[in-house]
């Protein structure tokens, strides 16, 4: 009972013994990811150097750097920094609990979805940046309008995502719990809902990339205090660049780590996808 | 049904159709199709289509490609709707009659959400059984699929052989009046198609339980039948029902006997007329 192959004199090696033998030039693979990012910094401390462009446009790396770090290490960066991701997860938290049980059920009864379907596609097609004017006049200057319009944006790409993955639940799955005399909500409950996590995760990764971009637009250009994209806009005004970029830094660095975390967290929870 | 639509005051008024009369088959006789019709496309599949399947035994379905093996039985199943016609079992309707049913593609029929040993109680658990009834139901199907994987791991995660396994426990677990099985070898290496085919002739001499098995290899198909049923071209038709007594268990031996042989030639005669014709 240990492992599959051990005992069974029929099966052929279980596919996890596949994961031995590791290449011999692994510590050069290992190394790939980081030639990209060095690069782009040498080139950039070059260009600053040689004066092909202004220091007074681009600081010097290594100085960028410091002032990211410093600034994250409990100086004003920090603030703006806490301030945009508690926006975004708010904007996705709205989108995420009631997108997903909404995509879910549209999805179970097409009919229902298709009846919908024009709105949510014309609406996830318009760039949610040209509907700030439309949500100023609703909830006006305010912090909840940057997360009302982030929800909206990230909220449709989720509906859309989990009501395609149960419309495209494999049939035969289906098929089976019926023929084992599942009941319609049994089908629903023990084979729709599962089928439907791994695009659903899909959705939410996008979901909260849509929410931070929309997040950081909105801190830009709705009058606001606070925040990463109030700051970029306002170190650029006064020509503190190295603030500006470190800034843009910042942004960047939240956005992929939120990326990796949804990636990390859908291997974790939709264990099967791609088996 | 009838009753209630009796009961109903002005009720619509039906002209007398006379209802075809209901000839049962024969003694032994399980499962009875009577005027089963199915058109796809506009193109009848099935048009009046009658058969009798005995009961407790192994009965192959064969036939010329895109004769509706696989859709026969998916209608008797209950998985594909019918136009017209009635099938019951022992007298009674789909919905009384438990039955278990095992898919080719045992990756898109086994739940990867869930452990093997989930998947397999899955149907008990829809039947509303207690732990301990389930626990003893899976003890007793482990034991007699002598099981030598860990059905602790996920579907996903066993080979292809083992997953069929699981499913055919599955199918089984909650002892099911009727068997079902849609090419259940082909998508498995031979090793695997001999260990499967040696458990279902295992479980068939302990449990007795009917089986339809749709076979597109006539080696398969004949070894495990007490009944072969040759399929025409479409619209589909019975072109024969054969026999097939030798005793079982069958063995490896019996692939080379007399019998087998001009059981296997009979079968491949016929085939090939239907195919021509």
């Amino acid at each position: 009972m240990s492992t599959p192959s051990s005992a069974a004199p029929w099966a052929p090696p279980a596919a996890a013994a596949a994961a031995s033998a590791p290449p011999r030039e692994s510590h050069w693979v290992k190394a790939l990811p980081f030639i990209g990012p060095v690069v782009l910094f040498i080139v950039w401390d070059l260009v600053v150097r040689f004066g092909l462009i202004k220091a007074i446009l681009l600081p010097m790396p290594g100085d960028t750097l410091l002032t990211l770090v410093s600034g994250l290490a409990g100086g004003p960066l920090l603030l703006d920094f806490a301030v945009t991701v508690w926006r975004t997860l708010q904007a996705f938290l709205i989108a995420a609990v009631v997108g997903v049980p909404l995509g879910v059920l549209l999805g179970s009864n097409e009919r229902a979805y298709r009846s919908v379907e024009f709105l949510i596609d014309f609406f996830r097609s318009t760039p949610s940046s040209a509907l700030i004017p439309l949500f100023l006049m609703i909830f006006g200057v305010s912090d909840v309008n940057k997360v009302a319009i982030a929800a909206f944006g990230a909220l449709l790409i989720v509906v859309f995502n989990s009501a395609y993955g149960v419309m495209n639940a494999r049939k035969q799955r289906v098929m089976a719990a019926k023929v084992m005399g599942a009941s319609r909500w049994q089908i629903f409950r023990d084979v729709l809902v599962w089928e439907s996590l791994q695009p659903t995760f899909v959705g939410l990764r996008s979901a909260v990339s849509m929410a931070l971009v929309i997040v950081i637009v909105a801190e830009m250009f709705i009058g606001s205090d606070s925040g990463l994209g109030h700051r970029i806009i306002n170190s650029q005004q006064v020509m503190n660049v190295k603030d500006m970029y470190a800034s843009i830094l910042a942004a960047g660095a939240l956005g992929y780590a939120l990326n990796i975390l949804f990636l990390v967290a859908e291997r974790r929870i939709v264990h099967w996808s791609g088996r | 049904m009838r009753a209630a639509v009796e009961n109903v005051i002005n009720g619509p008024v039906y002209a007398d159709v006379p209802k075809p009369v209901f000839t049962p088959g024969p003694a032994g006789t399980h499962i009875t199709i009577r005027g089963l019709t199915k058109y796809f496309a506009g193109w009848p599949l099935y048009e009046n289509f009658d058969l009798d399947i005995p009961k407790q035994k192994i009965v192959s379905v064969f036939g010329p490609n895109g004769c509706g093996k696989s859709t026969l039985i998916n209608m008797i199943a209950g998985l594909i709707p019918i136009d017209a016609g009635e099938i019951l079992f022992d007298g009674k309707s789909l919905e009384d009659t438990k039955i278990g049913y095992v898919f080719q593609n045992y990756r898109e029929a086994m739940f990867p959400w869930m452990r093997t040993i989930d998947n397999i109680a899955y149907p008990l658990k829809l039947e509303g059984r207690s732990k301990a009834e389930v626990d003893r139901r899976m003890e007793e199907l482990v034991a007699s699929f002598d099981v030598k994987f860990d059905l602790k791991r996920y579907p996903y995660e066993l080979s292809g052989g083992q997953q069929q396994t699981a499913s055919i426990m599955r199918a089984l677990a909650p002892n099911p009046e009727v068997l079902f099985l849609d090419e259940p070898f082909s998508a498995l290496d031979f090793e695997m198609t001999l260990f499967i085919r040696e458990k279902l002739q295992e479980v068939f001499m302990k449990t007795g339980t009917t089986m339809l098995l749709v076979s597109h290899d006539l080696e398969e198909a004949v070894y495990l039948a007490d009944q072969v049923l040759l399929l025409t071209k479409r619209p589909t038709r019975v072109a024969e029902i054969l026999d097939y007594r030798d005793e079982r268990p069958r063995t490896l031996d019996t692939l080379s006997s007399a019998s087998f042989v001009a059981m296997k030639k009979l079968s491949l005669e016929i085939f090939q007329r239907e195919v021509r014709r």
